[in-house]
């Protein structure tokens, strides 16, 4: 049998000479820093996720019913009659939000360790384009159930362009196909979201790893490893701090999708809504385009930049400010590597100044978070009794929004005036032996 | 052939109109994929008026008719709401729908109570901010929201209020007044939304 295994790898081979060796460059024979801890596995899992995505993406579409007259049925349909389609379903609407956890994860540690820096600039814009990506996807997949919150978080963020001077109007239209999000916007979200984004994600993705794989991953300390010493027990010539991604980093990976699996099973099979955080109560009745629902909200994952985008008062006639303000809170983060041009990169060697900020910076996305779920909303009263709700949850969302970019403008300042106050960093990642 | 020597800046505008030939061509062919967008002859055809009877709706009281899918808010205002109109006028953010909110109604309907007949109004629900439905609020009493409230319409989305003639208070995100459609008397219990008094004729 080996024999036969063995022929026909030959004559593979002898037909594509560079096959082989291009798996080793990405796999056995890169070299991975030999640092990496517990903020390394969210790059995996988001590739894992990704995949459950497309698997239980593809599976549902061949029980859903593209239209608005059976959309919403049909969804139910899977869920109560076809045999394991609610576990299907589940693990796809789970898949969604777990997916917004790991990238938020993932994003984070790039802010922590510097990973947007110099040379890895290129990793983090194709990374940005990911997320916005997956917002866009995230964003039209929960329109396709047609449930009352699918038409009304179509119609509210439809209508972020209409606030576009001069075209805004005309825009909306072309993108509802109608008057009101109605079937055509359904079919055409569908056709987005199953086979236009999904394509562009996973070009998005192999560019983002061609990227980092140019450049070598960053670590912990924020070390370059190509630059340190040269030598270990694989490869003379190759960093003596890094380690073959293959076997080392896919068995670790391998550990961390364990765990994280558990935690997705736990969800899928005891809290599939959370509470109506993953899957909102609204949106278990039909869409009717003549009832909003009571407390309009999107799902958690873009409430941070929905709260901006409250948050923002309309003047000069226009409501294009708060849509300004929401998409300058992710246009910020393209431009970080070019606002904070620190020369340390790892937060274990940089200055008082950038933990504090960052923590602060983490905050404000939290508590935008609430206030763009409408939590506040709710507490204000609870906790301060007979207020004027708006004004305070107004003030404290505004309060909010001004930290979230004042991080920003610290950072640009911090590392320009020659403010930040760093550690020495070290030679070598700090686990070398 | 072999011993000619190149011309490359013959070379050059021959790559060059080919790519600008081509990319033409290319912006071309993208017109009718953009196209499909539109909404299709179905989606314009279901936008015609509709006629509808307000003889039943009482005093005070707010009736939501469908016209092209938008929900269509037709009030019979009582005597203290219409005199509350004035009051909140210094909390407007264009309580005489003449500046931002100059296009929002057609001419016969730019007046202090926003309509054909100052108890009749009639407004497109669709909050100008981003979309959604307000809700009707008409008593004159302290609100939630705002404890010095007159009657009128309160955005659930983003907490957008308008006053009884769906005129935006400022501070709030939307920008601009309800827009009133075009709409006449057919007779004194029926209207038609979607058609201007004088095209009736």
């Amino acid at each position: 049998m080996a024999n036969v295994f063995t022929r026909i790898g030959d004559w593979v081979n002898e037909r594509a000479p560079n096959m082989v060796p291009a798996y080793r460059k990405h796999m056995t024979e890169y070299y991975a820093p030999k640092n990496f801890n517990l903020w390394y596995y969210f790059g995996s899992l988001a590739l894992l996720v990704l995949v459950n995505q497309i698997v239980t993406g593809i599976f549902l579409t061949m029980n859903y019913k593209t239209s608005a007259a059976e959309a919403f049925a049909s969804v139910e349909y899977i869920m109560r009659d076809v045999e394991w389609g609610w576990l299907i379903r589940y693990m796809h609407s789970t898949g969604a939000s777990l997916f917004f956890v790991v990238v938020f994860l993932h994003m984070f540690r790039g802010l922590m360790y510097g990973s947007f820096k110099k040379p890895r600039e290129l990793v983090w814009i194709l990374g940005m384009l990911i997320f916005l990506a997956l917002m866009a996807e995230a964003f039209m997949g929960y329109v396709l159930p047609w449930g009352n919150m699918s038409f009304w978080g179509a119609k509210v963020i439809i209508s972020l362009f209409g606030t576009i001077p001069y075209i805004g109007d005309s825009l909306v239209q072309w993108i509802m196909g109608d008057y009101i999000p109605a079937d055509a916007t359904l079919n055409r979200f569908f056709a987005l979201h199953v086979i236009a984004l999904p394509l562009v994600l996973l070009l998005l993705v192999v560019l983002h790893l061609a990227a980092l794989h140019e450049v070598g991953s960053n670590n912990p300390d924020g070390v370059e490893i190509k630059k340190g010493p040269k030598g270990n027990r694989w490869d003379a010539l190759k960093p003596a701090d890094g380690i073959p991604f293959h076997p080392y980093y896919t068995v670790k990976d391998l550990v961390g999708i364990g765990f994280f699996l558990m935690i997705a099973a736990f969800i899928i099979f005891f809290a599939p809504t959370f509470g109506g955080w993953f899957l909102e109560h609204d949106n278990f009745i039909p869409a009717n385009n003549l009832v909003t629902p009571s407390h309009i909200k999107p799902v958690w994952y873009f409430t941070p930049f929905y709260a901006i985008l409250r948050m923002i008062p309309s003047f000069f006639g226009t409501a294009v400010w708060g849509v300004l303000g929401m998409f300058g809170a992710i246009a910020a983060l393209f431009a970080l590597p070019w606002i904070d041009v620190g020369q340390v990169k790892s937060i274990r060697y940089r200055g008082t100044g950038f933990k504090v900020a960052l923590g602060l910076f983490v905050l404000s996305f939290f508590m935008l978070g609430a206030v763009g779920a409408g939590v506040t909303a709710e507490v204000i009263p609870e906790w301060f009794g007979n207020v004027d709700v708006t004004f305070w949850e107004n003030l404290f969302g505004r309060v909010m929004t001004l930290l979230y970019f004042g991080f920003f403008v610290f950072l640009g300042l911090y590392t320009r005036l020659g403010w930040e106050k760093t550690k020495p960093v070290p030679e070598r990642v700090t686990m070398h032996d | 052939m072999a011993n000619e020597v190149v011309d490359h800046g013959r070379r050059r505008f021959l790559t060059a109109t080919t790519a600008v030939v081509g990319g033409a061509g290319v912006v071309a062919a993208a017109v009718p994929f953009i196209k499909t967008w539109e909404p299709s002859a179905r989606a314009k055809a279901a936008g015609a008026p509709v006629t509808v009877d307000i003889s039943k709706i009482e005093l005070g009281q707010k009736v939501t008719f469908p016209w092209r899918s938008l929900p269509v808010f037709v009030v019979n205002r009582t005597p203290a709401q219409l005199a509350a109109l004035p009051k909140v006028d210094s909390r407007l953010v264009d309580p005489k729908s003449d500046g931002a909110s100059a296009g929002q109604q057609p001419k016969y309907a730019q007046n202090e109570t926003r309509s054909i007949k100052p108890e009749w109004l009639v407004v497109v629900g669709i909050c100008t901010h981003l979309g959604c439905v307000p809700d009707f609020f008409p008593e004159i009493k302290p609100e939630p929201f705002d404890p010095n409230w007159e009657g009128g319409f309160f955005c659930p989305c983003h907490k957008s209020r308008y006053d009884m003639a769906g005129r935006v208070f400022s501070g709030v995100p939307a920008p601009k007044n309800l827009q009133v459609p075009p709409y006449h008397f057919v007779n004194d219990t029926t209207i038609q939304i979607g058609v201007d008094p004088k095209e009736a004729g």
